[in-house]
C-alpha cells in the first residue's frame, strides 16, 4: 500500500509540476509577461524595478526557475486591482467557496441516495418514473437561471431567505466559517441549494443505476437466501456495494462543485474565489487569474489522489492485492 | 419463429417506445424550425438596432408598440426588443453554436481516437494521458481560461467549446474501435489483405457510430448550457446580438423590480431546449447500449 | 421394505405439479412445467439437466427466490406439510437460512465481495438465532472447525477473494449448516472447483448429510456426479422430470430415451477407439416449445404417439416416466 501511495504522489507532484510549466509558457506566449505581471500603471523607474525583481530579465529557464520557486513560496504577484498579494487573496476567499461547495454536495447526497435507492429498487414504480424524467430535468436546467428564479421566489415574492451575500460568521481552526451561525445558514441556503440541483440529479441517477446493477447479483439472491431481513439486504449488501464506486465519483464532482461554484457566486454575490476570478477576468488582473490558475491545479490533482485513496480502502479487492 | 428486423428499424422503434422521447422529439422539431424560420415568424428583427425603439423597454407582456404596429406578446427588455422575436433569433444562436461546436469536435474527436486506436503505442498513451488530464478538468474553468486569454464573441465561444469538447468523442472513439479491431470480422478482412486504414475507416468507424452519436447529442445540450452560461456572464456573445444567455443576464437588474419576464421568457425557452435534447439523448443512449439489448 | 420406507416416514419435502415461468417482452417462458418430487429426511435426491432445463429454476422455486419476470404460477411446494407457496415473505424468511439453506454454484459471486467472511457468517447466525456479535462469531468459528477446515480464524477474518475456491465453497456449506436445516438445495456446488476437490467436498457433504439426518437435492448436469452421491435422481429435460427413481433403477434399466443419451455420452462408459455418442439435435428453445413430448424431435423412438404430452408414468412406487416408449432399448 505503502509503495503505491508513494507512487501514486509522485505521479501527482509530476502533473503538477507538468502544470507550472504549461502555465509559464502561457504566459510567455500569450503576451509580454511584463505587462501581464505587472501593470501599466507604473512609471519607468518602478517598471525597472519591478522587471528586476521577478526577474524577467533573465534568460528563459532562469524565468522558470524563479517563477517555481516563488510559486512554492506563494509569491505569485500582485494583484492589480486589489494591490495585495495574489495567492494570498485567493486563500482567503476560498473558504468561503469550500462551504458552498460541501453544502451542495452533502445536500446533493442525502437527497440523491435515498431516492436513487428507491428508484432502483422498484424501476417501474411511478414515483420512480417521475423522479427519472424529473432528474433529466434536473440536470438539463441551466444552473444561472434556476438561481434566479429560486431568487424570485424565496427572496423577492416571499421574502423567507436573502438574496444575496454571505452570513455573519464565526471562527474554527483559524478560519471564518458561516455555517457555524444561523445567519450563516440562512445566506447558505439558497446558493447551496441551486449548486446542488444539478448534483442531485447526477447522485440520483448514479445511484439508481448501480442498484440495478448490483440487485441482480448473485450475492444478494445469497443474502436473502440466509433469511436475512430486506432492511439488511437493503442496506448492508445492496447500498454498501453501490455507494463504493459511488463515493469516488462524488469525490471528483466536488471538484466540479468548487468549479460550478463560480457561475452561483457570482449572482449570490458571494464571497468566494470563484466571484473573485469572474472580476479579475473581467477587469484584466492577470496575477490573480494565474494564481487561480495554479491553486485550482493543486486542489484537482490533490482530490484526485484523495480519491484514489479512498477508493483502495474501501474497496478490499483493490486493497489486499498487493499484500498477498 | 423468432422476428428478425433490420436493426434500424429495431432501434427506431425501441426509441420510439418511450413517450417522453416523443415529446422531446417533437419540440425539437419545433424548435428547429422556429430557428430556422425566424426572420418570417417574428415582427422584428433584434438584431437591427434600427427596429427598436428605446420607449418601448420593459413593457409588460401584451402591450402594444409605441407605433400601434405589433402587439408585445411576450414584452420587451431593457432595450426595447420584442422578447419573442429576441427569443427566436436567441434560440437560432444557441442551436448554431451548439449544433456547431459539437460537430466540430465530432469530427476532430473522432479523428484523434480513431489514429490513437491505429497508432497504438506511445502515440497512443500520449493522446489518451492527454484527453485524461483534459476531461478531469471542469469545463467552465476551462472556458474562463481560454476565454480570458481570447476575449469574447461567439467565435471564441465556438473554439472553446470545441476544445473543450473533443476530447469525449476521442476517448469513446478510440475505446470503440480497440473493441472493434478485435473483432473477427477484422480479422477476417485483414487476412483478405484489405489495408488496416480501409479496415478502420469503412468497417471499424460505421460500428463507432453509436455510441458518438449518444454523445453528441448529449454534448449539444452541454454546449448550449455552457454558451449560455459564458454569455450570461458576459464573456460570450456581444450586446448587440443577445443570445439567450444574454437576455437572461440583462433581465437580471430588473427582478426585483417584479419585471420578471425579461428573465423568466428567454430561462424557459432555454429550459425547454435543453430539456428536449437530453430526452431525446437520453432514450438514444438507452436504445443504442448493446448491454441493455438482449 | 422398500415400500415401507417410503409409506412411514414423512417427507420432508413434497413438490406438486410446480409451474414457474418468466413473463419477459418476448413473452411467457415456462421454465419449470408441472415438476413433482418427494424427498425424506436424510435421502440424497439427485436433480439432472443440461442447462435450461429449468433444473436451478426449480432449486429457486423452492426456496422463494425467483426473481421478477418469474413467478410461481401453479403448484404446492409441500415443506414438512406446510405450503411454501402460501406463505407470507416474513414466514418464508424464517426458513430460510434456518430450516432450507442453499448453496449456490459459484461461491466468488454468492458471498459480498467487500464483506468479511466473519460479517457473512455472523449476520446469517443472528438472522434466526438472537445472540450476541461475540457467540455468533463463536457458533461461525465452531462450524467452520466442525467442517475440517483448518484455521477457522484466519478463514473469518478474510475477504473471499483471499480464499481458494474449494474454500470459498466450504465456507458456503458451513452457512448453509449454521442452523442445521432439514433440507439443503445445492445447485451445481462442485461445477466451478477443481475435479481433486470436488470429489473431497462430494465425500465432506455426503457425510454431514448422513450424520445430521438432513434431506439434500443435488443439482447437476453431470450424471456421474449422481452415481456416486445420489441415492434417488431425477432427470429434467425443458422444464419437466422426464424420469425418477432410485438412483441404480434409472442408471442401470433407463426407461427415457434422453436418460439413455445422457448416460451413454459419458466417456467412461465408452470404449476406446469409439466415437463419442452424443444425442443429436439441441434442446428447444423455451420460446417456441412444441406441443407434445419436447424431446420427440432428437428422439429415435418417435412415433405419431408423440404429439401428445406424456404424463408421468409409474412403473412401481417412486418410479416413474414420461414417455410412450419407456424402456425401449435403442439402436438394436
Amino acid at each position: 500500500m505503502s509503495l503505491w501511495l508513494l507512487r501514486r504522489v509522485g505521479q501527482a507532484v509530476l502533473v503538477m509540476l507538468l502544470m507550472t510549466v504549461i502555465v509559464f509558457v502561457g504566459l510567455n506566449a500569450i503576451g509580454n509577461p511584463v505587462d501581464i505581471l505587472i501593470g501599466e500603471d507604473l512609471n519607468q523607474a518602478e517598471r525597472v524595478q519591478a522587471i528586476a525583481r521577478l526577474g524577467l530579465d533573465q534568460p528563459l529557464w532562469q524565468q522558470y526557475i524563479t517563477f517555481l520557486n516563488g510559486a512554492t513560496h506563494g509569491h505569485l504577484g500582485k494583484s492589480f486591482v486589489h494591490h495585495e498579494d495574489a495567492l494570498q487573496l485567493i486563500l482567503q476567499r476560498l473558504p468561503a467557496t469550500f462551504e458552498l461547495a460541501f453544502s451542495a454536495l452533502l445536500m446533493a447526497i442525502v437527497i440523491g441516495v435515498p431516492l436513487g435507492l428507491f428508484a432502483g429498487l422498484y424501476p417501474d414504480h411511478f414515483a420512480s418514473r417521475l423522479m427519472m424524467t424529473g432528474s433529466i430535468v434536473g440536470f438539463s436546467l441551466p444552473s444561472f437561471w434556476v438561481a434566479l428564479m429560486l431568487i424570485m421566489l424565496f427572496s423577492v415574492h416571499l421574502g423567507w431567505l436573502p438574496a444575496s451575500g454571505r452570513g455573519a460568521t464565526r471562527e474554527w481552526l483559524g478560519i471564518q466559517w458561516s455555517w457555524l451561525t444561523l445567519d450563516g445558514w440562512q445566506h447558505l441556503l439558497l446558493p447551496a441549494l441551486n449548486l446542488a440541483l444539478f448534483k442531485i440529479s447526477l447522485v440520483l441517477r448514479l445511484t439508481r443505476a448501480g442498484v440495478r446493477e448490483i440487485l441482480p447479483q448473485d450475492f444478494v439472491k445469497f443474502a436473502r437466501a440466509k433469511g436475512l431481513s430486506p432492511l439488511r439486504v437493503t442496506l448492508m449488501h445492496v447500498l454498501r456495494n453501490t455507494l463504493i464506486p459511488l463515493v469516488t465519483v462524488l469525490g471528483l464532482e466536488l471538484g466540479s462543485t468548487i468549479a460550478y461554484a463560480v457561475v452561483t457566486e457570482s449572482i449570490f454575490a458571494w464571497p468566494g474565489a470563484g466571484k473573485l476570478i469572474l472580476d479579475s477576468i473581467n477587469t484584466l488582473d492577470r496575477p490573480v487569474v494565474v494564481a487561480y490558475l495554479m491553486v485550482v491545479v493543486v486542489i484537482f490533482v490533490s482530490l484526485n489522489l484523495l480519491v484514489d485513496v479512498l477508493y483502495r480502502l474501501l474497496d478490499p479487492r483493490v486493497r489486499l492485492e498487493g499484500a498477498q | 419463429m423468432i422476428r428478425v428486423e433490420s436493426l434500424w428499424q429495431r432501434g427506431v422503434l425501441d426509441f420510439l417506445r418511450s413517450p417522453m422521447a416523443i415529446v422531446g422529439l417533437l419540440i425539437l422539431a419545433v424548435i428547429v424550425l422556429a430557428a430556422l424560420f425566424a426572420p418570417w415568424i417574428t415582427p422584428q428583427n433584434p438584431y437591427d438596432l434600427m427596429q427598436l425603439d428605446v420607449l418601448d423597454a420593459r413593457l409588460a407582456p401584451g402591450a402594444t408598440s409605441g407605433e400601434g404596429h405589433y402587439t408585445y406578446w411576450l414584452g420587451t427588455d431593457g432595450q426595447g426588443r420584442d422578447l419573442y422575436s429576441a427569443i427566436v433569433y436567441g434560440l437560432r444562436i444557441s442551436l448554431l453554436v451548439g449544433v456547431g461546436s459539437a460537430l466540430i469536435a465530432a469530427v476532430i474527436g473522432t479523428l484523434v481516437g480513431l489514429v490513437s486506436a491505429y497508432a497504438g503505442g506511445w502515440v497512443d498513451a500520449l493522446l489518451m494521458r492527454l484527453v485524461d488530464l483534459l476531461l478531469s478538468f471542469p469545463g467552465i474553468l476551462m472556458a474562463l481560461m481560454i476565454l480570458a486569454w481570447l476575449g469574447k464573441g461567439v467565435g471564441n465561444v465556438v473554439l472553446t467549446l470545441v476544445v473543450l469538447e473533443w476530447a469525449y468523442y476521442a476517448r469513446t472513439a478510440r475505446g470503440q474501435a480497440l473493441v472493434e479491431s478485435r473483432r473477427e470480422y477484422v480479422e477476417a478482412a485483414r487476412g483478405q489483405g484489405i489495408s488496416r486504414w480501409r479496415i478502420l475507416v469503412g468497417h471499424i468507424l460505421p460500428n463507432c457510430l453509436p455510441p458518438l452519436i449518444v454523445i453528441g447529442a448529449l454534448q449539444i445540450a452541454r454546449a448550449i448550457t455552457l454558451e449560455a452560461t459564458l454569455s450570461f456572464l458576459g464573456l460570450g456573445v456581444p450586446i448587440t446580438e443577445p443570445s439567450l444567455g444574454l437576455l437572461i443576464a440583462n433581465g437580471f437588474q430588473f427582478m426585483l423590480g417584479d419585471e420578471y419576464w425579461i428573465s423568466v421568457f428567454p430561462g424557459l425557452a432555454l429550459l425547454l431546449t435543453i430539456v428536449a435534447i437530453n430526452l431525446v439523448g437520453d432514450r438514444l443512449r438507452d436504445v443504442l447500449n448493446p448491454r441493455l439489448q438482449r | 421394505m422398500k415400500a415401507l420406507e417410503n409409506a412411514v416416514l414423512p417427507a420432508t419435502l413434497e413438490v406438486r405439479n410446480l409451474c414457474t415461468s418468466f413473463h419477459t417482452r418476448d413473452g411467457i417462458l415456462p421454465a419449470v412445467r408441472d415438476v413433482s418430487l418427494r424427498l425424506q429426511p436424510g435421502r440424497i435426491l439427485g436433480l439432472v439437466g443440461e442447462s435450461g432445463s429449468g433444473k436451478s429454476v426449480t432449486g429457486f422455486s423452492i426456496l422463494g427466490l425467483v426473481d421478477a419476470p418469474g413467478r410461481i404460477s401453479g403448484g404446492e411446494i409441500l415443506f414438512q406439510g406446510r405450503d411454501l407457496v402460501k406463505l407470507r415473505p416474513a414466514q418464508l424468511r424464517q426458513l430460510q437460512g434456518n430450516r432450507i439453506a442453499m448453496i449456490f454454484q459459484d461461491p466468488m459471486m454468492t458471498l459480498n465481495p467487500v464483506l468479511r467472511i466473519d460479517t457473512q457468517m455472523i449476520e446469517a447466525v443472528r438472522a434466526h438465532n438472537p445472540m450476541s456479535q461475540r457467540e455468533a462469531r463463536q457458533h461461525a468459528c465452531d462450524t467452520l472447525a466442525s467442517m475440517g477446515i483448518a484455521s477457522p480464524e484466519e478463514r473469518l477474518r478474510a475477504y473471499p477473494h483471499q480464499l481458494s475456491g474449494g474454500m470459498r465453497q466450504r465456507v458456503a456449506i458451513a452457512i448453509a449448516l449454521l442452523h442445521r436445516p432439514d433440507l439443503i438445495i445445492a445447485d451445481e456446488p462442485t461445477t466451478a472447483l477443481d475435479v481433486t476437490i470436488q470429489a473431497q467436498i462430494l465425500g465432506e457433504v455426503q457425510k454431514l448429510v448422513r450424520e445430521q439426518g438432513t434431506a439434500l437435492i443435488w443439482i447437476t448436469h453431470d450424471l456421474s456426479v449422481v452415481a456416486g452421491l445420489a441415492d434417488d435422481v431425477a432427470v429434467m429435460y425443458a422444464g419437466r422430470i422426464v424420469e425418477q427413481g432410485r438412483v441404480d433403477d434409472v442408471l442401470d434399466r433407463p426407461l427415457h430415451p434422453y436418460t439413455q443419451g445422457l448416460i451413454d455420452s459419458l466417456p467412461s462408459r465408452n470404449q476406446r477407439g469409439q466415437r463419442l455418442r452424443q444425442i443429436p439435435g439441441m434442446a428447444p428453445d423455451l420460446r417456441s416449445m412444441p406441443p407434445g413430448c419436447a424431446f420427440a424431435e432428437r428422439c429415435s423412438r418417435v412415433s405419431s404417439a408423440c404429439i401428445e404430452q406424456p404424463q408421468p408414468l409409474e412403473i412401481e412406487p417412486g418410479r416413474s416416466v414420461r414417455c410412450f416408449h419407456p424402456g425401449v432399448a435403442h439402436g438394436e
